[in-house]
């Protein structure tokens, strides 16, 4: 273990949730990023671009937030080479909207929903993560 | 006000994936590394995250509906199919090549990152393909 961190994380857990609950109780929504996201692409049968859009930039205006409250709290970005970086994007893009949500719809707000998909989704997601990480370091790179 | 709200969302839930060090990939490869450095913090944002929103949801569902819109919009799917499991396999091996989902890849974007920008393109591209995908197979079968 080299930082664990669980004071900081057990909060932002907290503020993940409450980003959540926020979202369903004024819009009656599931906080899905891979769903506010892939909604805006074609083939369109969006009704709330703006909406997700709101959404997005609100994503990005937390980190923004924070550097400018404190400086250096950035974190380092993937070390993947490009073509890993394009193949692990093409997986978690192509798979999320396949498997109905990610990490967020069927990881946090399906759990809370106890929905049998989510926690299937969940399962399955989790477990192929594990062995990806235990092959990638453990067997392949060593 | 709709917009607002969406925002504000994105907001605090950018916010959660900073403090909480989902954000970085790093902590996402070593929260997945069993056998190696193992490191439980993302455990715990998860499972205080799922009792936030299990609790929230069960005040805010009570409701007779959401404060601006009318009715509230939850997934009516209920079937395990096998596109959900290949789906998550899929998301799972993705997610564990890099240590970016969905979320924390866009709010990286803020930080400016080539890394960050590659997978955000690819997975743009992904998600397309699949909506694509389930748009030509919805047509097929209304044929």
């Amino acid at each position: 273990m080299d930082q664990f961190t669980p004071i900081s994380s057990t909060l932002g857990g907290v503020l993940i949730g409450a980003a959540a609950v926020l979202l369903m109780l004024t819009t009656g929504r599931i906080a899905g990023v891979s769903g506010i996201i892939s909604r805006l692409l074609p083939p369109h049968a969006d009704d709330q671009p703006l909406e997700r859009l709101a959404f997005l930039g609100g994503l990005l205006a937390a980190p923004l937030l924070l550097m400018a409250v404190e400086p250096f709290r950035t974190a380092a970005a993937s070390t993947g080479s490009p073509v890993l970086l394009v193949s692990a994007g093409l997986l978690v893009g192509f798979g999320s909207v396949l498997g109905g949500g990610c990490t967020s719809g069927h990881g946090v707000c399906g759990l809370a929903r106890l929905s049998v998909r989510s926690m299937t989704a969940t399962a399955v997601f989790m477990l192929a993560g594990l062995f990806t990480v235990y092959v990638s370091r453990h067997l392949v790179g060593g | 006000m709709r917009a607002l709200s969406y925002f504000v969302s994105g907001l605090l839930f950018g916010v959660g994936l900073v403090l909480s060090g989902l954000i970085s990939p790093a902590k996402v490869l070593a929260f997945l590394d069993l056998a190696g450095h193992w490191d439980p913090s993302l455990a715990l944002t998860l499972a205080a995250a799922v009792s936030v929103t299990f609790l929230g949801y069960k005040l805010v569902l009570g409701r007779a509906a959401p404060i601006f819109d009318h009715t509230f919009h939850l997934p009516q799917s209920t079937s395990v199919d096998i596109k959900l499991i290949i789906g998550a396999a899929l998301f799972g091996t993705g997610w564990g090549l890099v240590g970016y989902c969905p979320g924390p890849a866009v709010a990286a974007l803020a930080y400016g990152s080539a890394a960050s920008m590659i997978f955000v393109c690819a997975m743009l591209v992904g998600m397309a393909a699949a909506r694509f995908l389930a748009a030509c197979s919805l047509s097929a079968v209304r044929k």
